[in-house]
């Protein structure tokens, strides 16, 4: 079974906000649209969006790392904001795993909202219903895209690739071979929601080079040898040049 | 969780309104089995009148929370998944019961069922009546759990939550009906408005359970699970929006702290020992004033307590919105 999900690297995102801005873009103008934006240039702005970078300090000044911290439905693999649904306006797809509002059905009665630990929905105020990231599903399947750039629009605007887009239940996807190796992680796993999301944990990018390291000590196939070593009175230009 | 006065009616109407006809129907069982004068049946019809307004109010102001009311009919069809979905179905039916419990009242239909021979001159409407009681236990269950079952809402996640709604609407359920019966039937005031109390005193021993609880309640999500990031110290520093969302509106009171901090003590003060204290006084003088103030100061402790209810609920997605920038 298929479960499309974002993998997002925190150690590679600057918090410069393209998703942010590409998603609103994208979904305004699509299926879920409109997204609303009341008082966007006034003293109490406010709006719809389906994705946010939240920015965090770890540690403390001077010795403090900034966490940019990218922020969406996660698409739960056992959702907590779908069973309580009580008109099926929110629903899981079976063949892909996204998490989805019909529109048409939603009561906005706000329920779901509560049940979801993250916050990941938004209700808009101006269409009554509740709204969350559909992974761009008016997107990954338009047969009008070049196959490509079926992805969703987060993923297209990134410029530094923090966010990865794939199955995640294909274990030889991008997304699980970077899980796999780079220890990717859910959100507040002790709910047990298992989002389909991951995020890939900041890394060391330091080079540590040690002794053995710089010299083959065990030389398995004898193709080194000690180097040669001329006569210690004539003069050198550096090592190898010495005889 | 920020409080919709919407909700804060409903639960505390249908809950006045459940408790009100729970009451009519045991003072007339009590009567079947001639524990208590029989009463005529114009006053449980009336009784039943007055529950079935209470419950209709309590369901046109849930319309008031919607996005879209004219949908509100899809919310019948995910009962088996949905505990709102269950109380939208379980509403009017529990309407419907008491409409036609009142009603076989008013009309007289003494129809005998069991054959039995009791107090009461039929026993239609005691079977009627018992299949609104076990009606009204579901509805009460089905409120409750609407809050119970959200796991990570650790204030509302436990088996005290649906016996607060019980014990609570049926406590008010019982003084109103005290006041119905000082005017129509003086000689149940000793009975209904005993039972007033104890339900009271119950409720009081629940309802501080759930406060002593939820104040030692350690919450399971932190910022390191929230962000995956498992140092000690961490400080948000922006939330990614300047201005506010629904994130920031909804999962808040929105109240100043010592508002939220008196409002509990506004809320035990009023629904419980004034009360108390009236109702005591007004089963001995059988006086209505009395009986009806003792009504009135609980409904509105209730509606502080509902409010209190929702804004005490700590969202874990708070988490995420600690900081403007």
């Amino acid at each position: 079974m298929t479960q499309l999900a974002l993998v997002i690297d925190l150690n590679v995102c600057v918090g410069c906000h393209a998703c942010v801005t590409s998603c609103k873009e994208w979904n305004t103008s699509g299926m879920a649209g409109y997204m609303a934006d009341d008082n966007p240039y006034d003293a109490d702005p406010t709006g719809t969006f389906f994705n946010r970078v939240q920015t965090f300090e770890v540690g403390e000044y001077p010795c403090s790392e900034t966490v940019h911290f990218p922020k969406s439905c996660l698409h739960c693999e056992d959702p907590p904001c779908v069973p309580v649904c009580p008109t099926g306006a929110s629903y899981k797809r079976e063949e892909d795993g996204i998490v989805l509002v019909d529109y048409d059905k939603c009561i906005g009665c706000k329920y779901c909202s509560w049940a979801c630990p993250y916050g990941a929905r938004e209700f808009d105020e101006h269409q009554k219903v509740m709204k969350k990231c559909t992974l761009c599903v008016d997107r990954i399947y338009d047969e009008n895209i070049p196959e490509a750039e079926r992805k969703p629009a987060c993923v297209r605007a990134c410029p530094t690739s923090a966010r990865l887009y794939g199955d995640v239940h294909d274990p030889n996807s991008e997304v699980s071979i970077a899980i796999r190796e780079a220890g990717g992680y859910q959100l507040m796993p002790e709910w047990g929601t298992n989002p389909a999301n991951h995020y890939l944990p900041r890394r060391k990018t330091k080079i540590r080079i040690h002794e053995d390291e710089l010299v083959r000590s065990d030389n398995p196939l004898k193709k080194e040898t000690d180097r040669p070593v001329g006569p210690i009175d004539e003069p050198t230009l550096d090592d190898v040049t010495s005889w | 969780m920020h409080p919709a006065f919407s909700v804060i009616f409903l639960t505390t109407l249908i809950g006045a309104g459940q408790g009100l006809f729970l009451a009519l129907y045991t003072s007339e069982s009590y009567a079947a089995v001639k524990l208590l004068p029989v009463q005529s049946g114009a006053f449980y019809a009336w009784g039943s009148a007055i529950s079935v307004v209470l419950l209709a109010l309590g369901l046109i102001t849930s319309f008031f929370h919607l996005g879209h009311p004219e949908r509100a009919w899809r919310t019948a069809t995910k009962w088996r998944t949905s505990w709102l979905s269950r109380e939208v179905i379980v509403l009017p039916a529990v309407l419907g019961a008491i409409a036609v419990y009142g009603a076989i009242h008013a009309l007289g239909w003494n129809l005998t069922i069991v054959g039995i021979d009791t107090g009461v001159s039929n026993d239609l409407t005691l079977i009627v009546g018992a299949g609104g009681v076990l009606l009204t236990f579901t509805l009460f269950l089905c409120t409750g759990m609407i809050y119970a079952c959200i796991k990570f809402l650790q204030e509302w996640s436990t088996w005290l939550t649906p016996v607060n709604y019980l014990l609570l609407g049926t406590a008010s359920g019982f003084a109103l009906a005290t006041v119905y019966a000082s005017l129509f039937a003086p000689e149940l005031v000793y009975f209904l408005g005993g039972w007033a109390i104890i339900i009271l005193l119950a409720a009081f021993v629940t309802r501080s359970a759930s406060l002593i609880r939820n104040a030692r309640l350690k919450p399971k999500s932190s910022l390191q699970t929230a962000i995956g990031v498992r140092h000690q110290t961490m400080t948000q520093r922006s939330q990614g929006q300047m201005g506010g969302s629904y994130n920031t509106r909804e999962y808040f009171h929105g109240a100043p702290m010592w508002v939220f901090r008196s409002i509990k003590w506004v809320f035990l003060v009023l629904v419980f020992p004034l009360p108390l204290i009236l109702l005591s006084v007004g089963i001995n003088e059988a006086s209505f004033t009395v009986l009806s103030a003792a009504f009135v100061i609980q409904y509105l402790g209730l509606l502080a307590e509902r409010w209190f209810f929702f804004a005490q609920a700590n969202h874990p997605q708070n988490i995420y919105y600690q900081t403007i920038s």
